[in-house]
């Protein structure tokens, strides 16, 4: 990649930053040049967010609807799955996608919510809650 | 507690492991830059694993693994590296105070969505970002983070909440500092680099495990072409995610080809052999493929060009065919 082919394409995400890349400038030296975003990252960054805010707009209404735990949102919106969870949280994969029903959630022990609390770095409290919008 | 700032001075690297090691041998006395740290350290790869997954979707890395690098230019520059792991995050906490007290600039490793001073669309769950510590300001850590553009600070809690954050790759609080740095004359550089190329050209062309190298490249490409056409909804997904894989997460797929070819033309200047920079020419060649393949991936995604997964599986292929022919020269060059 040439200096002036890196691409300046200010992304929203970089929130003004600058991104460091290896490019030939002059003479085919290799320097380091700053980058304003490209529109490939930008694309995919989006359609990640997007997934996740999708993913987690989801369980709020079914939370609301009583078809899934508050726990289901909360994990979305901390950009999670059950699978990383599971992880951070020191449970099996199947219990906490147990635990994303509403049933099983509200019978959890205190000490498992707080497991649960202290993975997504939220108070107790707040994971059995539903914020109005999601 | 008291304050403490050591004094150092920041700078922008293209990746975060290279630019740690790149700073802190610099620090310790044996100034180095980060591709050189980069290519030393023997970093550049290509591995498609299946089986490890990130949300559901493959792991696609153009790098070793993380701590790959320290070990790399551990060895090749005699560099002793010492590493200390904590289960407790006060432990881990109160060790980074005890080296900061001592003037020690050290790295640490930590998980990205809990750095706020990101920008909040590009945290995501990574757990293997590495960042140098600098020094405290009451209840502030002064942060070096090799891929922001300045300096920044963090709260003792989200530092403390970064390191310990647990799943793949778990940082468990590690921080790291060379513990002993030849001097700049005791390095065998040549030896260093010709052992790196041998190493990087080796695993490339032939890892007998064929997820890896040049084969891996082929086998992603035949996980491309395979990808169900009725669920466009997970195509666009698994798509977006290889690319982001190649562009987000560290540095690029294409960003390590261009640092490695940086890499090849300073050690071509050290060394004087010409033959090497002529060897990173190709492999720049090497990179704008795989920026031009991300570009279209990515537009695929959005629409803006058709979804054409055989058109993409065949770039891959390409980008295979131009790899081994670049790493069967540098062989011969090691």
């Amino acid at each position: 990649m040439e200096k002036n082919e890196v691409p300046q394409q200010a992304a929203k995400a970089y929130l003004g930053r600058r991104k460091a890349l290896y490019a030939v400038g002059e003479g085919g030296n290799y320097e380091i040049v700053p980058s304003a975003g490209w529109e490939a990252e930008e694309i995919v960054l989006d359609q990640a967010i997007d997934e996740f805010a999708r993913l987690a707009r989801e369980a709020h209404s079914a939370a609301k609807a009583g078809q899934g735990s508050a726990l289901a949102y909360h994990m979305y919106s901390r950009r999670m799955d059950p699978v990383l969870l599971a992880d951070v949280a020191g449970f099996w994969g199947w219990q906490v996608r147990r635990h994303l029903r509403p049933g099983a959630f509200a019978r959890l022990s205190p000490r498992k919510k707080a497991r649960y609390a202290e993975a997504l770095n939220l108070d107790v409290r707040i994971l059995d809650t539903l914020p109005e919008e999601p | 507690m008291s304050d403490s700032e050591i004094p150092f001075e920041h700078r922008q690297n293209a990746h975060c492991e290279s630019g740690v090691v790149s700073r802190l041998l610099t620090q310790a006395g044996l100034p180095i830059s980060e591709p050189m740290a980069f290519g030393v350290g023997a970093g550049l790869t290509y591995a498609y694993l299946p089986f490890v997954k990130f949300g559901g979707l493959p792991l696609f890395a153009f790098r070793v693994p993380p701590k790959g690098i320290v070990r790399g230019v551990s060895r090749r520059l005699k560099v002793r590296f010492r590493s200390e792991t904590f289960g407790d995050a006060d432990a881990g906490m109160a060790a980074l105070d005890r080296h900061l007290d001592q003037g020690r600039l050290v790295g640490v490793q930590t998980n990205v969505f809990w750095l706020p001073y990101f920008p909040p669309d590009m945290r995501f769950h990574f757990n293997a970002h590495n960042l140098l510590v600098y020094g405290r300001r009451g209840r502030e850590y002064l942060v070096s983070d090799p891929v922001m553009d300045i300096p920044t600070t963090i709260s003792a809690e989200d530092l403390k909440k970064a390191r310990s954050a647990k799943g793949t790759l778990a940082p468990k609080n590690l921080l790291y500092y060379p513990e002993r740095v030849p001097s700049p004359g005791e390095v065998d550089w040549h030896k260093a680099v010709h052992s790196s190329l041998k190493f990087t050209a080796g695993m490339m062309l032939y890892t007998p495990i064929p997820l890896i190298g040049v084969r891996g490249i082929r086998m992603a490409a035949r996980a491309v072409r395979k990808l169900p056409t009725r669920d466009l909804r997970y195509v666009r997904l698994y798509l977006g995610h290889m690319v982001r894989m190649q562009e987000e997460i560290g540095t690029g797929g294409a960003g390590f080809r261009f640092m490695f070819a940086c890499f090849l033309q300073e050690a071509a200047r050290r060394l004087g052999e010409p033959e090497l920079e002529q060897c990173g020419k190709e492999l720049t060649a090497a990179g704008d493929q795989w920026r031009q393949f991300g570009l279209e991936a990515a537009k695929m995604c959005k629409d803006r060009l058709p979804l054409d997964t055989r058109a993409l599986s065949e770039r891959l292929m390409a980008i295979a065919d131009t790899e081994k022919k670049v790493f069967r020269g540098m062989r011969a060059l090691a």
